[in-house]
């Protein structure tokens, strides 16, 4: 994957297939010890420790585990490679935790790259489900939660191309402000 | 900058839209992109950012853009599907963002599918 975006935009379709009602998105980022953290966590049907084990190998999983393929091991990869740290665990019936770390000084770093373009097709795409996605910069942050969205459009599709566009500009803009000053 | 109040002048609008979308009971065009692992390292947001903008910037009606998991044709993702009422299925491989607003234009508003982009002309 050429931008940390699109592992997140996989790792949270497994969210999605995991029949999670709410998802939660974390991209972290401490500009002074140059570490990037991102976390997804759901209340999906969660995973058996066999099962874990599993994602996490790239040549174990088969499609009879249409769950996952080859998405775990390629998030994991790109967090060590930069001498971060890759976590995954999970409870049958409650939800899975992925965090990922990542050294962003490293020559390996992938960049995260456009995450607003990430949050809108995830949010977008999957009308009957909730995600909140955070974005800390520092002590900064910004939140953004579905739930209130989908208040304000009064039954909108939020697949509406009118809105797609809105969500993914309002994620960007108000990301940059993290970023100001 | 975006804001609240324009996330609600655009509900408006589309709900109109949708009020008379309805009242002509007219089926729409559901177009669908791969977005499982395979389809994502190959490009598939884009490709799904292109269609969305596309739609939204020439105010296409009748059109709904959703996602689906792989297709099972990995090596020709992006995969775009196009289901139109009454007609066969059209299956778009190797898209890019600029095929995909080009499919946009030529297929979902001027109603001529893009032959050369299709699987059957790839696999040829």
């Amino acid at each position: 994957m050429r931008e940390l975006s699109l592992n997140i935009l996989d790792i949270a379709q497994n969210s999605i297939v995991a029949g999670a009602s709410l998802t939660e998105i974390l991209v972290k980022e401490d500009t002074v010890k140059n570490e990037l953290l991102i976390g997804i966590y759901d209340n999906g049907k969660g995973m058996t420790e066999e099962q874990v084990r599993n994602v996490q190998d790239p040549f174990f999983t088969t499609r009879t585990t249409r769950k996952v393929g080859m998405g775990i091991p390629l998030f994991k990869m790109a967090a060590e490679q930069t001498g971060g740290s890759f976590t995954i665990t999970s409870q049958v019936g409650v939800g899975t935790k992925v965090e990922a770390l990542f050294k962003t000084d490293s020559i390996d770093f992938t960049p995260l790259g456009d995450m607003a373009s990430t949050i809108s097709t995830i949010v977008c795409m999957n009308e009957d489900k909730d995600f909140i996605y955070t974005r800390k910069v520092d002590d900064r942050e910004f939140k953004f939660s579905s739930a209130d969205i989908k208040t304000i459009l009064e039954g909108v599709p939020l697949s509406e191309p009118s809105v797609i566009n809105w969500v993914e500009g309002y994620i960007s803009e108000q990301t940059e402000q993290l970023f100001k000053n | 900058m975006k804001s609240l109040e324009e996330l609600l002048a655009i509900k408006e609008k589309a709900q109109a839209q949708i009020a008379a979308r309805d009242a002509e009971g007219n089926d729409g065009i559901r177009v669908v992109v791969g977005m499982a692992t395979c389809g994502i390292a190959a490009g598939a947001r884009p490709v799904l950012k292109a269609l969305t903008d596309e739609i939204a910037k020439r105010n296409v009606k009748h059109v709904s853009v959703t996602q689906t998991g792989c297709i099972g044709m990995c090596q020709y993702e992006p995969i775009v599907e196009v289901f139109e009422p009454g007609k066969e299925k059209v299956t778009y491989v190797q898209m890019t963002a600029e095929k995909a607003a080009k499919i946009v234009n030529e297929h979902l508003v001027n109603g001529k599918p893009v032959v050369e982009y299709t699987v059957g002309a790839i696999t040829e």
